[in-house]
């Protein structure tokens, strides 16, 4: 399963070690994780999302919030979440129509577009990994020079 | 708030391990830990010198399981503090409260690859329960006031204090916080009431009930809660190899420890069992064998204080996380309530009753006059029951689980998770000063003694006799026995043949030294020892063939245990 664990450290040195360190001495897997400091700057919010078994998903929140550095650990329910990633794309331009067909894309998923030259261009995407993905395998056909992503961010929805 | 008080980071160290009650130090000075060393000359708390850091860590390590406060070791920077990762390694598997401050090089110099500099903070990380680093010296009382709270409560572990030199060096205004907070740590829960109750219930609802205890059971004292529990419920008791002497072994309803080297009877019964009450376990694959059989076969009550061991290794039917003292006296308090006593004796406990009787009677032990058995069932028979067994790792470890019956609970220690050789003898001085009123004795091995035999010259100049119990295989016996085992008999690097000569090794230190070559012997052997107030080291002699058994091999369930034949 597809999980997001949000959670809430103190904001110190080497708390984000000592996280990625629990994932790699108990063989957890992180897929992607994104930090940054909260509303409050002794705290920091990292989001981190992994792919496994729901046991080991229990595991992960378990042994997180044993941490004395983690203040508050949760799995998040994807459907009462909103989640985002940036993701920055530089695509390959061949021939004159690949500009204006990879606007189009980008508009549709709404992306915006950067650095136009002559051999390429640069789209910027804030979306769900799903819909990254989905608009990935779209533009994989002109070419994909480079790619830039932040992780997921995520927050529960009030009241959920 | 106490008054604030200018001082260094070194005398506000000291100030505030006073007031935690410390009395002792195990540890060996360096460059970058002589500041604090200098406060040894101004203060009460007295310092025993150690041969190696790791040595060290492990005297603090006996000292805090005896004692269950925190035992402090000091060490330098770079190696200093590389060599007591094992320690603290070792006291982070067995769940031991200890507290070690290493010095560092300046905070001006960290990163710098100076000289005598490591990263203990980072290459501690995985093997500590905390770790501070104070970077200026008025953030000194503080970490020692949280890092002894850390390390005693919850599910106890070793804390790490590593403290630049300059710190230890700098005055400051200093304030010994009484009232403290740690956010995001809370060491237990409040005991589970309707878990307790459904706990009971599935217990009363199974025909083949058993008690599994395990190391927590020891480390939160939880003895009579144990076994007014067993006796109202009728419930036969195996321990895990930490949990050893959780409960009586004399007991008519003790089996001992289950698991690779377990009692007979104990793994017999724990297949058979329909459900269990595991308190304080881990359900080690060394207890349980392969994981996926335990669990078919069982229900799981599952007891413990780390929420984070519930469904790690073993899925329950029932979690009762808290303190699993509070927790059993909960249950206790409900089985009053509800006026539960259990007196008849069932088919299930008449049956154990005659397992446990068969292989008293029928597990084949080694036939020569110095068999492993013989010489542990002698060492019982002359021990006061209140003496304190540490053990070295090896096949004399588990002989001593097999054949040493600790009738007062909670008076064996060994390094169980980590398997740390050479833990035994070090940890028995920690035992020792924690309780000089009583025998202290390191049912030890050659292999594993030779280790961190050094640490006779600590025992020795520091006046703490304790006694080192060697069954002298001339080998690394367990090597040895997996190589006849599983390796065709192929014997590589296991032979220590008889080198050193423990005897005269002991007598170079100014510790006696006894050989006991006959039953006779050593029946002297272990008199002259309780006998002396000086260390002494017994050297005996025995058969390098002789096997551990019963044997669970790795990879295999409980129900495949291999036998004496």
């Amino acid at each position: 399963m597809w999980a997001i664990i949000s959670i809430l450290v103190e904001n110190k040195t080497g708390v984000l070690f000592k996280i990625t360190n629990l994932f790699r001495a108990r063989n957890f897997n992180i897929d992607s994780i994104s930090v940054g400091v909260t509303e409050n700057p002794d705290y920091s919010r990292m989001t981190i999302t992994t792919n496994t078994d729901e046991k080991q998903v229990a595991q992960i929140v378990k042994q997180l919030d044993k941490m004395i550095d983690t203040v508050d650990v949760k799995q998040l329910d994807e459907h009462k979440t909103v989640y985002r990633e940036l993701c920055l794309f530089m695509i390959k331009l061949s021939k004159a129509s690949d500009s204006m067909e990879i606007n189009k894309i980008a508009n549709a998923y709404g992306g915006k577009v950067h650095d136009v030259k002559k051999e390429s261009l640069m789209v910027e995407l804030t979306a769900t990994p799903h819909q990254i993905h989905a608009f990935e395998e779209l533009i994989k056909p002109f070419g994909i020079l480079d790619v830039a992503r932040t992780g997921v961010a995520a927050l529960q929805r009030s009241g959920s | 708030m106490n008054k604030m008080k200018t001082m260094t980071g070194a005398k506000a160290l000291m100030t505030a391990m006073e007031k935690e009650g410390v009395k002792q130090v195990f540890g060996i000075p360096g460059g970058a830990n002589l500041p604090m060393y200098d406060e040894f000359a101004r203060c009460n708390i007295r310092h025993i010198l150690a041969r190696h850091e790791q040595s060290a860590a492990h005297m603090a390590d006996g000292f805090g399981r005896v004692s269950r406060k925190p035992g402090v070791c000091f060490a330098t920077s770079g190696p200093g503090a590389t060599n007591i990762l094992t320690g603290l390694a070792t006291a982070q598997a067995d769940s031991s409260p200890m507290i070690a401050v290493t010095g560092q090089v300046p905070v001006a110099m960290i990163g710098k690859d100076a000289f005598q500099e490591s990263d203990i903070i980072g290459m501690s990380n995985p093997v500590v329960k905390y770790a501070f680093q104070p970077r200026k010296a008025s953030e000194v009382p503080e970490a020692v006031r949280k890092g002894f709270y850390i390390a005693r409560t919850g599910r106890p572990g070793p804390v790490l204090i590593d403290i630049p030199k300059d710190v230890q060096q700098n005055e400051a205004e200093m304030e010994f916080p009484d009232e403290f907070k740690i956010q995001g740590y809370h060491p237990w829960a409040d005991p589970d009431i309707v878990a307790c109750e459904r706990a009971i219930d599935m217990l009363l609802n199974s025909e083949k009930p058993i008690i599994l205890a395990g190391g927590g059971t020891i480390i939160s004292s939880a003895f009579a809660e144990l076994q007014s529990i067993a006796e109202t419920l009728m419930l036969p008791v195996v321990t895990t190899f930490k949990g050893k002497g959780a409960f009586p072994e004399n007991h008519p309803l003790s089996l001992g420890p289950i698991g690779m080297h377990g009692h007979a009877e104990a793994n017999k019964m724990m297949t058979e069992a329909d459900c269990v009450l595991a308190i304080g376990t881990r359900f080690s694959d060394r207890s349980v064998g392969t994981f996926e059989a335990f669990e078919k076969r069982l229900k799981i009550i599952h007891m413990d204080v780390d929420p984070a061991e519930i469904g790690k290794n073993q899925t329950a039917q029932v979690a009762v996380v808290g303190d699993v003292k509070a927790s059993l006296r909960i249950m206790i308090k409900l089985l009053l309530q509800r006026s539960i006593k259990k007196t008849e004796e069932t088919t299930w406990i008449k049956h154990v009753k005659e397992t446990k009787a068969y292989w008293k009677e029928n597990l084949k032990i080694h036939p020569g006059e110095m068999g492993a058995a013989k010489i542990l069932r002698k060492l019982r028979e002359l021990l006061p029951k209140e003496s304190i067994i540490t053990t070295e790792v090896g096949q004399h470890q588990m002989w001593a689980s097999l054949f040493y019956d600790v009738i007062q609970p909670g008076t064996f220690f060994s390094s169980t998770g980590l398997g740390t050789m050479g833990w035994g003898f070090p940890a028995s001085i920690g035992a020792k000063v924690a309780r000089p009123d009583v025998p202290v004795v390191d049912i030890a091995g050659d292999g594993s003694f030779s280790m961190t035999e050094n640490s006779l010259a600590t025992a020795v100049l520091e006046d703490i006799p304790v006694i080192v119990f060697i069954l002298n295989n001339f080998s690394l016996g367990m090597v040895a026995q997996w190589q006849r085992t599983f390796y065709d008999k192929r014997m590589i690097g296991v032979d220590q043949q008889h080198c050193p000569d423990y005897v005269k090794l002991a007598e170079s230190y100014g510790a006696q030294g006894i050989r006991a070559q006959s039953m006779d012997e050593l029946d002297k052997a272990i008199k002259t020892a309780l006998s002396s107030d000086i260390v002494t080291v017994i050297d005996i002699p025995i058969d390098p063939l002789e096997d551990v058994l019963p044997f669970v091999a790795p990879g295999t369930s409980l129900a495949d245990m291999v036998l004496p034949s």
